[in-house]
């Protein structure tokens, strides 16, 4: 078969990191090309490169055997090629129909766009209704916009960066008949993705990028996950899996009948909230996002006085009035989603974050004086006993890598001596490694007795770590699935909202 | 009161809130495409003065009127180079623009503070105003390259992920907003005034930013919103008429106050605020090259 796109030499340096090393490989003519990578493996920016929204140091691209040149996304459409992003490009406030329109380089009328767009929603089986504002579309249905707008173009080859990360496994399902569909109707899809059943699913070549460097390209068909894992990491990860049966009895943490108002679309609001928290439990809140996760956080933590009814009983005290300060009194502790920013000051050093999140601790002080002697060993110990690499204290936290980082931010909360640690996508976007010694830490931390909350997009982290999962859909809770004995598919339903 | 009263005031209601509607119109665009433009009160200003100059010394209202708009053009490019190229703090680069645009038409018109001219009917204007709130409107809401400026306006990433030229977008919209500013200038020194004094336009660019706030960035209510300031401003001059005994400072204060009493009213709506804001509003664009 006959190459379509050839990517040759490509090089792209970003201050302090070649994000592309002379990669070079083809992708054939109406085949799924699977890229895989870790987490700044450099993927995303060749294919942004392919897709003229970055321009590369070095290197050249041939589409169709001749030499291409792609300096901004109009010029590869009009290349035919096009691409769902991974963070969607859509316009909230603006209808389906705005934004497909947006999304076409011909100039069309309303009436012919309709048609044209019901042809390819009847053709792949796409669900859209063309005057609903994107604000109240789900994200599958955010999905189903890009796709559709991206084949309004008629193009050749379709980039899908990350596409199944936001969607449900019945979604997922949906979306590869789907991408199978278009390759069978003459479309060379590029498929971007870290996760390796997937690939193997999926794709019919695979092209393994490590560092920004290419380090295997093979077709999909003799290998299997591990084999893949192991060639995107370079090392095999063992796993650990949460075994510990504690005799649950002393409740730590009640929700009751957890409800919010609030009128702003761009909220989900909770709907009865009910769940009980033993000690040494870890309970996982599934679901994809968008579905309540910011607003449950927003309850725990009370950062701004989000407005909800019912009680939140912590070890038999209503703190639904505490400030987030009175609750880390209390020996709760927090481990948001944004690390930098939220998390972390990035303009700060380690020790001094330690201080932001820990000034309830009196001993940090001296008066109203800071004692800088106790925060720089409390911040030493924390580097030492969770891997920090880092050369000091002192260095910035916005110099640190996502998995350093975070294993910092979890650590200086563990080291805390918490009674109840709530975390937000603990392992988003990090390292295999960082990610790994994550998960090892909260089981250690459960069995010595500490309670967990983590709410997550991601089953397989929940399902590693923790008890009992539940799944958040629009707002409501689903009963708990005890992680033992787990029926997956009833997992699946549960997230599409298909309750029980 | 008697029917010539009323329609007296109507009348100067509406030959003193039409640079108002000018202003915010072109205002309300350059804000739709996500760019902040603090300096109107200055472009009014230069826009004003370059006028008046230019009928003092031709004595053609077509050439004051060109070269009015010429000085909006170039003063708007300037903000638009530094905000979009050179991407300075949108605030601060628009509030040093009324700055300099108070100082450089303060110097300018120093010669010809008194200079008596022909003015202009400002009835062609009062016509056109409303015209040009229509095709904004139509603009804006019915064709596509309006909804690429709201596009932009609401996401600069994507809009430019979709292959549309953001800053290209953005120097149309503040040049058209820098034009209509200084049309506003130039109604006031020639068809309102007519004449030219230091600081003439009395923080009406300001009021109009306002404006674009009140109307949550919807042409129509702009219109609506530009009368009611207006009036407000009218009222103080009949109140007194009437012989209603208040300090003339308070009357002055009335339009700014009003101003501050619906930018409350308006943002104590955080939802309403959210839904019609452009949310790329004063966020800086940088292509990662």
């Amino acid at each position: 078969m006959q190459s379509i796109v050839e990517f040759q030499n490509i090089y792209k340096e970003y201050p302090g990191v070649v994000a592309n090393n002379n990669v070079s490989f083809k992708i054939l003519r109406q085949s799924i090309h699977a890229i895989l990578g870790e987490n700044g493996a450099g993927k995303s920016t060749l294919v942004k490169i392919l897709y003229g929204h970055v321009k590369p140091d070095k290197g050249q691209i041939l589409i169709n055997s001749d030499l291409a040149i792609i300096n901004s996304p109009t010029m590869a459409q009009s290349l035919g090629i096009n691409m769902v992003f991974q963070h969607f490009s859509l316009f909230e406030s603006l209808t389906v129909a705005e934004n497909l329109i947006l999304g076409m380089s011909e100039k069309i009328s309303l009436g012919k766009l309709k048609l044209k767009s019901e042809t390819i929603c009847n053709k792949y089986g796409f669900n859209l209704n063309l005057n609903s504002p994107i604000s109240s579309l789900s994200v599958g249905q955010r999905q189903s916009v890009e796709i559709v707008r991206s084949l309004l173009n008629n193009p050749k080859i379709l980039i899908m960066d990350e596409p199944t990360s936001v969607l449900t496994p019945e979604e997922i399902i949906k979306l590869f008949k789907i991408i199978k569909k278009l390759v069978a109707d003459g479309l060379t899809v590029i498929f971007i993705s870290h996760k390796l059943e997937e690939i193997i699913n999926l794709s019919d070549h695979v092209t393994i990028m490590r560092n920004g460097k290419v380090v295997s390209d093979l077709t999909t068909e003799n290998e299997n996950p591990e084999s893949l894992g192991y060639k995107m990491l370079g090392y095999r990860v063992s796993k650990t899996k949460q075994t510990n049966n504690v005799n649950y009895s002393e409740n730590v943490l009640s929700l009751n009948n957890i409800s919010s108002y609030s009128q702003d679309p761009f909220t989900t609001n909770l709907n009865k909230i009910n769940f009980n928290l033993k000690k040494g439990q870890i309970f996982g809140i599934a679901g994809v996002a968008g579905n309540g996760q910011k607003e449950l956080m927003e309850i725990l933590l009370n950062e701004n006085d989000f407005e909800f009814s019912g009680d939140i009983i912590f070890k038999n005290i209503n703190i639904n009035k505490l400030s987030t300060f009175q609750r880390k009194s209390l020996s709760i502790s927090y481990v948001t989603e944004q690390r930098l920013g939220h998390s972390a000051v990035p303009e700060m050093s380690l020790s001094e974050n330690i201080l932001l999140s820990m000034s309830h601790k009196s001993d940090f002080k001296k008066g109203d004086f800071i004692n800088f002697d106790r925060i720089n060993s409390y911040a030493n110990d924390v580097i030492k006993n969770f891997n920090v690499d880092t050369p000091s204290f002192n260095v910035k936290a916005g110099k640190l890598s996502g998995g350093n980082l975070q294993k910092f931010i979890i650590g200086r909360e563990i080291m805390s001596n918490p009674e109840l640690l709530i975390l937000s996508q603990p392992t988003w976007g990090i390292d295999a490694g960082s990610e790994a010694f994550i998960k090892k830490s909260l089981i250690e931390l459960s069995q010595r007795g500490v309670s967990i909350i983590i709410i997550s997009h991601d089953l397989d982290e929940l399902l590693e770590v923790c008890h009992n999962i539940s799944v958040l859909y629009e707002g409501s809770l689903s009963k708990f699935l005890n992680v033992e004995n787990i029926d997956i598919t009833k997992l699946g339903k549960y997230m599409g909202g298909l309750f029980d | 009161m008697n029917i010539e009263l009323i329609i007296g005031i109507l009348n100067i209601v509406l030959i003193s809130t039409t640079p108002l509607v000018f202003a915010g119109i072109g205002e309300l665009v350059t804000e739709k495409s996500g760019v902040l433009n603090l300096g109107l009160e200055g472009l009014m200003l230069v826009g004003a003065v370059t006028g008046f100059i230019t009928l003092v010394l031709t004595g053609n209202h077509f050439y004051s009127l060109f070269f009015s708009i010429i000085s909006g053009v170039i003063l708007s490019g300037i903000f638009a180079f530094l905000v979009l190229n050179l991407m300075t703090n949108q605030i601060a680069t628009g509030l040093a623009l009324t700055i300099f645009g108070i100082g450089l038409s303060a110097m300018l018109g120093k010669k010809f503070s008194g200079t008596p001219i022909e003015g202009l009917n400002p009835y062609y204007f009062i016509t056109i105003s409303f015209l040009l709130v229509f095709l904004v409107s139509y603009f804006l809401f019915k064709t596509k390259s309006g909804l690429i400026v709201r596009a932009v306006g609401e996401n600069h990433n994507s809009a430019y992920a979709l292959g549309y030229n953001v800053i290209k977008t953005r120097y149309m919209t503040i040049i058209f907003g820098g034009i209509m500013s200084s049309i506003a200038g130039f109604y006031i020194s020639i068809c309102y005034a007519p004449m030219w004094q230091e600081g003439m336009t009395a923080g009406r660019g300001w009021i109009a930013l306002a404006l674009v706030v009140f109307a949550t960035w919807k042409p129509w209510r702009l219109l609506v919103g530009a009368y009611i300031f207006g009036g407000v401003a009218i009222m103080q001059m009949n109140l007194q008429a009437i012989g209603v005994k208040l300090p003339g400072q308070f009357f002055n204060m009335m339009p700014y106050l009003a101003t501050i009493i619906v930018l409350v009213f308006i943002s104590s709506n955080k939802l309403r605020l959210k839904l019609s804001a452009p949310a790329s509003l004063n966020i800086p664009f940088e292509k990662n090259q």
